[in-house]
């Protein structure tokens, strides 16, 4: 109960800055995206600002050991750079440059412009209900290690 | 495309580095946003409850954007749909293939220090960039 609490808190914040620092908005994403256009690189402070906390957060949590509310750290321990890892980033980054949207503001936006943000999101779960179709994928979907 | 927005861009990225923070000091998880939503599709189990609520917190964050008095800031989105439902295709089976998204290998993994997702996150900034390139400035529109 209080890791869903505290699951339902840490998704708001984290809709709550994506709306803040403008990732929220497709245009604007674009516009990070367009450097050889009229690039606005406003965005790239956005990841400067986030990996710098999440990196004290991990510091601090590697520390520390044992989260709050768990028995333990669920951390990717991978380290090989694998093509289908590569293959997967750049499908990833074609579909990102084509509309401007990820997951995370795909679902923040699914209140504000719902039309488009809902279509987007039911492509979105159908692309990942095609990875889970794969033989390969199964095994590896199941191992939540793996996800970054 | 209103401008260069250094301020709020840097705060609302340390939201989001708290947020991700937070979830690895209580829940000891990765706040990736792909795989929370990809393991809802898998069948029940005893993480369903947390990642349906992680997914609701970010669906309801308009409200308490509003909730706290901010007026929602513009949205545009430009593409049309049938390419919304291509590009979501695309995002949707690419961060399950590359096991995250800009969250789970840009904000958490870069900030691990996580070769992989330094890796990822080249890549997907990069043919990001390109897709841009090719389809504003090359095909036209």
């Amino acid at each position: 109960m209080a890791k869903t609490a505290s699951a339902f808190a840490v998704g708001l914040l984290f809709g709550l800055g994506l709306l803040v620092s403008g990732m929220a908005d497709p245009a604007k994403v674009l516009a990070f995206l367009d450097v050889t256009g009229r690039w606005d690189p406003s965005l790239a402070l956005v990841m400067v600002g986030a990996v710098a906390v999440s990196a004290t957060g991990y510091l601090v949590a590697r520390r520390r050991g044992r989260p709050v509310l768990a028995s333990r750290l669920e951390i990717p321990t991978r380290r090989d750079l694998d093509p289908r890892l590569i293959a997967g980033a750049a499908v990833f980054g074609l579909g990102w440059g084509l509309a401007g949207l990820c997951p995370g503001p795909a679902l923040t936006l699914m209140t504000v412009a719902p039309t488009q943000a809902v279509t987007f999101v039911a492509a979105m779960v159908v692309g990942m209900l095609m990875f889970r179709l794969l033989p390969s994928a199964a095994p590896k979907a199941a191992v939540q290690g793996a996800d970054a | 495309m209103d401008g260069i927005t250094p301020v709020s861009a840097l705060a609302g990225g340390a939201m989001i580095g708290t947020s991700a923070a937070m979830f690895l000091l209580l829940n000891g998880r990765i706040a990736g946003i792909s795989g929370i939503l990809g393991g809802l599709l898998a069948p029940p189990s005893r993480e369903t409850g947390w990642r349906a609520a992680f997914v609701a917190g970010l669906v309801l964050a308009p409200f308490a954007y509003a909730g706290l008095g901010g007026s929602l800031p513009p949205v545009t989105v430009e593409a049309s749909f049938p390419l919304l439902i291509l590009a979501g295709l695309l995002v949707g089976f690419g961060s399950r293939l590359g096991a995250g998204c800009t969250s789970g290998h840009g904000v958490c993994g870069i900030g691990r220090g996580s070769r992989r997702s330094l890796a990822a996150t080249g890549t997907f900034m990069a043919i990001a960039m390109l897709t841009v390139l090719v389809a504003r400035h090359l095909v036209g529109a």
